[in-house]
């Protein structure tokens, strides 16, 4: 496993020929391990329909890997090497990856919506069972007997039953021809090729399916690892920012004379609202970014009060606005129901608050080539951003990815890497820029709020006659999830660059996560214009599945409010609507291994004892992964404090390629959404977010986890693998708040959970 | 700038640096280790973390000068591939983490706490760890590598 990273992150290629390659390890001791030889011509991105571009063998034997698709700490490597080894007959141990360098890696979209596995493999797969048959015809000539009565182990392919009779890999791969091998249909994330090679049926795999351990782990945990926060390039700057005091602010001065007394202070960086500096150290740059006194015009508030977001976010006028389900007469259906049943939930602005805030170097080179360093999670896109930015073509960009902290979507270091681009095109030096914590939690584009207004209607015998919804929402797309252009980029925004490439996102009851079968169904949504048009820190885009927690929070909370209503047991309401085999099978799963018993929520209190225990359940489809989510959770009636005592999450996300590192990425998605189901808004007031470090944006810590968490992998080896990033960060809210609203008769209806609003909520159900 | 003696993971160091600068810039731009990383600055999250005599401390918010002449440890030198450490061990065999940006103070913490305490509850785990964030939510597969470190019974050595 180490091999791995040794290799990967320190080869430098020499040139190649046919599928062979040539390279030499170099070792240049401590700096700087990552700075491959930057080509100083044209950098293009490799054509998808050569198979080079996809994988390449090592005369030893080893395979090197090329994929577009980047590792963001669930493990997605290891899987991709599973899969890469099952099709090549080799050993996970003998792949290395090169994964998101711009000018070694087909454009595949970087990573995003659950899709690495799902769709990101298929060209791998593909372009791997290709290469095992050119493989395999040239072996069969070579050793003069026909492909069937060869056999593949380890890359040596070998005479079945003489096993002295044999080549390997290394020895044939010189001679293969990888030119227009492949045929590339799709782009971005849906990109595929097709060769002449037969992907392996499922039946006979060996790699596939098995918990090998993450390629990545031991090296991390040894502190071998590197992420983009430990590249060093010669002559390298340190770079802060310093950003507007209020949302909308305009630069009136700086004053750099308290700065410059600092050593190692270089220079400050202004253009239009964008302040920076640079310095030689990074001690110097923060001592340097705090020293400079900066003055800031102070416009009109632009933000609403806090405590009045959600009743302005009803009011205003939507930016647009669309239908997304209608079946039958939900309004009709709704007058004449025996029982109506009506609510509003609230989700709030969230932020990544990534652990690592953002880090990124830029060598930003007009005349030759520039090349960026980060952690982003879509390195192809952001070259053209960069290219945009500095008007220069895309050809004269070079994004190499390195891994940072976990992303969960559009956190900011694309952001991070626009500021280090800006610093070292006027500092004329390479300039790494490390974000403070403020510049993350407070300044990175947040997810957004939504509200939401449902009704249902029931019939005398407690059936579902009519369901309503509608959303209101920030759109997730303001700051588009791609962040190809320069527009999209907070330090170019203070340049006076416009975003135009925003889209409207809309949190919908639609056709692709509507999983209930009512005979009448009407469900609308809006988006609502942000609040500022740019730089703002309430600026919204994607966040780990971008409106899915929040919706579903809403829908099976209300969903639950129904049942309720109806007097019937949740899981069972929630069955009688459900047609989908798989999420009826992932239901009941959960209700077996939680021990559920079948009654009516809530409970019927049989004591008045200060603490209540009670259970919920929630369930969610994302792109064709099915979730149930069942949580116990201990209310404290007098002062509102919960906490989640257990978790059950049952997951089918078709066929499993890792099981153990697939548990540990739902298990840690099972806890992070919790801390956004119990403790997570973004704080502002009327010009600032107020949110700027883990005190005033709390998350989970080690008290607030469950003391058992089990997850459940229903696996589907017939069914082709599905996303598993982000689906399970969808039912949490609920589930915690339907186990609340058991436990006490109490309904909230806001996230996040905290006391505050679970003692109000107890206070507004009457004497419990 | 001055001069300062520094012990790390068992080699003497000379660096000319600002006596006020916080022992993380040192050890990662100075002296080129990886492994305390910045998370807040703020002593708010324990990816900053090292040993100090024996002691986790948070390096982002300790003057360097305060650290010169004691024994610095960090990540790096606590175990190697061949000879690693029975809590990284424990951590390895458990795949505790995700993206792992969080993990020297996990694992530093998780070392102090199994030498005082060899064989700790659950809510003495939760409490050594109560000033750490994971932002991943690594959190069930770090109490198990703990436990699994504990049960090892090495890994107070
Ligand atoms: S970086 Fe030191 S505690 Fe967060
Ligand atoms: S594993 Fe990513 S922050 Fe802990």
């Amino acid at each position: 496993m180490a091999f791995k990273a040794t290799l990967s992150r320190r080869e430098f290629v020499k040139g190649t020929s046919g599928l062979l390659v040539a390279f030499s390890l170099t070792d240049s001791g401590v700096l700087p391990r990552l700075l491959a030889a930057t080509p100083t011509e044209t950098v293009d991105s490799p054509s998808p329909d050569r198979l080079d571009s996809w994988l390449q063998i090592n005369p030893d034997g080893s395979v090197r890997v090329f994929t577009g698709k980047v590792e963001i700490g669930m493990g997605v490597e290891t899987a991709l090497a599973q899969i890469v080894a099952e099709e090549l007959d080799v050993r996970p141990v003998q792949i290395t990856f090169v994964m998101g360098d711009t000018s070694r890696t087909v454009d595949q979209g970087g990573v995003g919506g659950s899709t690495s596995i799902m769709l990101g493999a298929q060209p791998l797969r593909n372009a791997a069972a290709t290469a095992r048959q050119l493989l395999t015809e040239l072996a069969s000539r070579r050793l003069g007997v026909s492909p069937d009565q060869l056999e593949v182990r380890d890359g040596v392919v070998a005479v079945k039953g003489q096993s002295t009779r044999s080549i390997s890999y290394g020895e044939l791969a010189g001679a293969i021809d990888t030119n227009d091998v492949l045929k590339a249909t799709g782009q971005g994330f849906a990109l595929n090729v097709k060769g002449t090679g037969q992907p392996k049926d499922v039946s006979s795999y060996s790699v596939v399916g098995k918990s090998l351990p993450r390629v990545d782990m031991s090296p991390k945990i040894l502190g071998q690892w590197q992420y983009v926060t430990d590249v060093r390039v010669p002559g390298m700057l340190h770079g802060r920012v310093v950003r507007p005091a209020d949302t909308g602010a305009q630069l009136v001065s700086v004053e750099e004379s308290s700065a410059r007394e600092i050593p190692g202070y270089v220079k400050t960086v202004v253009k239009g609202n964008f302040v920076g500096v640079v310095a030689e150290t990074e001690w110097a740059a923060m001592r340097a970014a705090r020293a400079l006194k900066v003055v800031w015009t102070q416009p009109e508030p632009v933000f609403p009060e806090q405590q009045h977001l959600y009743e302005q976010m009803r009011s205003v006028t939507p930016k647009s606005s669309k239908e997304t389900l209608s079946k039958g007469e939900a309004a009709t259906a709704l007058s004449a129901a025996a029982k109506k049943v009506a609510a509003a939930y609230d989700w709030p602005f969230q932020s990544h608050a990534t652990m690592g805030p953002g880090c990124a170097v830029a060598d930003v080179r007009l005349d030759e080539v520039t090349t960026v360093w980060s952690g982003a999670q879509k390195p192809h896109a952001l070259r053209k951003g960069f290219a945009e930015l500095l008007g220069v073509p895309e050809a004269k960009v070079r994004v190499i990815w390195v891994e940072d902290a976990g992303s969960y979507g559009r956190p900011g270091f694309e952001d991070t890497a626009a500021d280090a681009v800006l610093l070292s095109q006027a500092a004329g030096r390479p300039v790494r820029v490390q974000w403070s914590r403020a510049d993350m939690t407070a300044w990175g584009a947040k997810g957004p709020a939504v509200v939401y207004d449902m009704a249902a209607g029931l019939d005398v015998r407690g059936e579902v006659t009519a369901f309503q919804f509608t959303s209101r929402a920030f759109s997730g797309g303001d700051i588009m999830y791609l962040p190809a252009s320069a527009g999209n980029y907070l330090g170019a925004q203070l340049t006076g660059v416009r975003n135009t490439t925003g889209v409207d996102e809309f949190a919908q009851w639609g056709e692709g996560t509507m999983a209930y079968r009512f005979p009448n169904i009407h469900a609308d949504a809006h988006v609502l214009p942000a609040f500022f048009a740019t730089a703002s820190p309430l600026r919204t885009t994607h966040l780990r599945d971008p409106e899915g927690p929040a919706t579903t929070f809403a829908g099976e909370s209300f969903l639950d409010e129904v049942a309720a209503a109806a007097e019937v047991d949740p899981i069972e309401f929630r069955l009688r609507y459900l047609d989908d085999e798989r999420l009826r099978a992932a239901l009941t799963t959960a209700a077996k291994t939680y021990g559920w018993v079948s009654r009516p929520s809530p409970q019927k209190l049989g004591s008045r004892a200060d603490t209540a225990t009670g259970r919920g359940v929630a369930i969610a489809l994302r792109g064709g992964t099915r979730v149930a989510t069942i949580a116990e959770v201990e209310v404290n009636r007098r002062t509102g404090a919960l906490r989640v005592k257990r978790l059950v999450c049952v997951h089918d996300c078709g066929l499993i390629i890792n099981p153990e590192a697939l548990g540990g990425t739902i298990e840690a998605n099972l806890i992070q959404s919790l801390s956004r189901s119990l403790k997570e808004e973004v704080a502002f007031d009327r010009s600032r977010v107020t949110s700027i470090d883990w005190n005033t944006y709390p998350v989970a810590r080690s008290s607030d986890v469950p003391d058992r968490v089990e997850i459940v992998l229903l696996n589907h080896p017939e069914i082709a693998p599905t996303g598993a990033g982000e689906p399970s960060t969808r039912p949490t809210a609920a589930a915690i708040n339907n186990a609340i609203f058991d436990a006490t008769g109490a309904r909230v209806r806001q996230a996040p959970l905290t006391p505050a609003r679970v003692l109000a909520a107890l206070r507004s159900s009457g004497p419990a | 700038m001055s001069p300062l003696a520094l012990k790390v993971n068992g080699r003497a160091h000379m660096v000319d640096v600002d006596p006020q600068c916080p022992l993380l810039y040192v050890l990662r731009d100075n002296l080129a280790l990886n492994n305390p990383r910045f998370g807040c600055g703020l002593g708010q999250c324990g990816a900053c973390t090292v040993l100090l005599d024996g002691r986790a401390v948070r390096s982002c918010r300790l003057p360097v000068s305060l650290a010169a002449g004691k024994e610095i440890l960090t990540l790096e030198g606590l175990g190697s591939e061949g000879n690693p450490h029975p809590v990284q061990r424990a951590f390895i065999d458990e795949q505790a983490f995700q993206c792992g940006y969080c993990l020297n103070g996990w694992v530093l913490t998780a070392k102090v706490l199994l030498e005082k305490n060899p064989h700790p509850t659950d809510a003495e785990i939760r409490s050594a760890f109560a000033g750490l964030v994971c932002r991943c939510g690594s959190h069930v597969g770090i109490f198990n590598a703990v436990r699994r470190a504990a049960q090892s019974g090495k890994a107070g050595a």
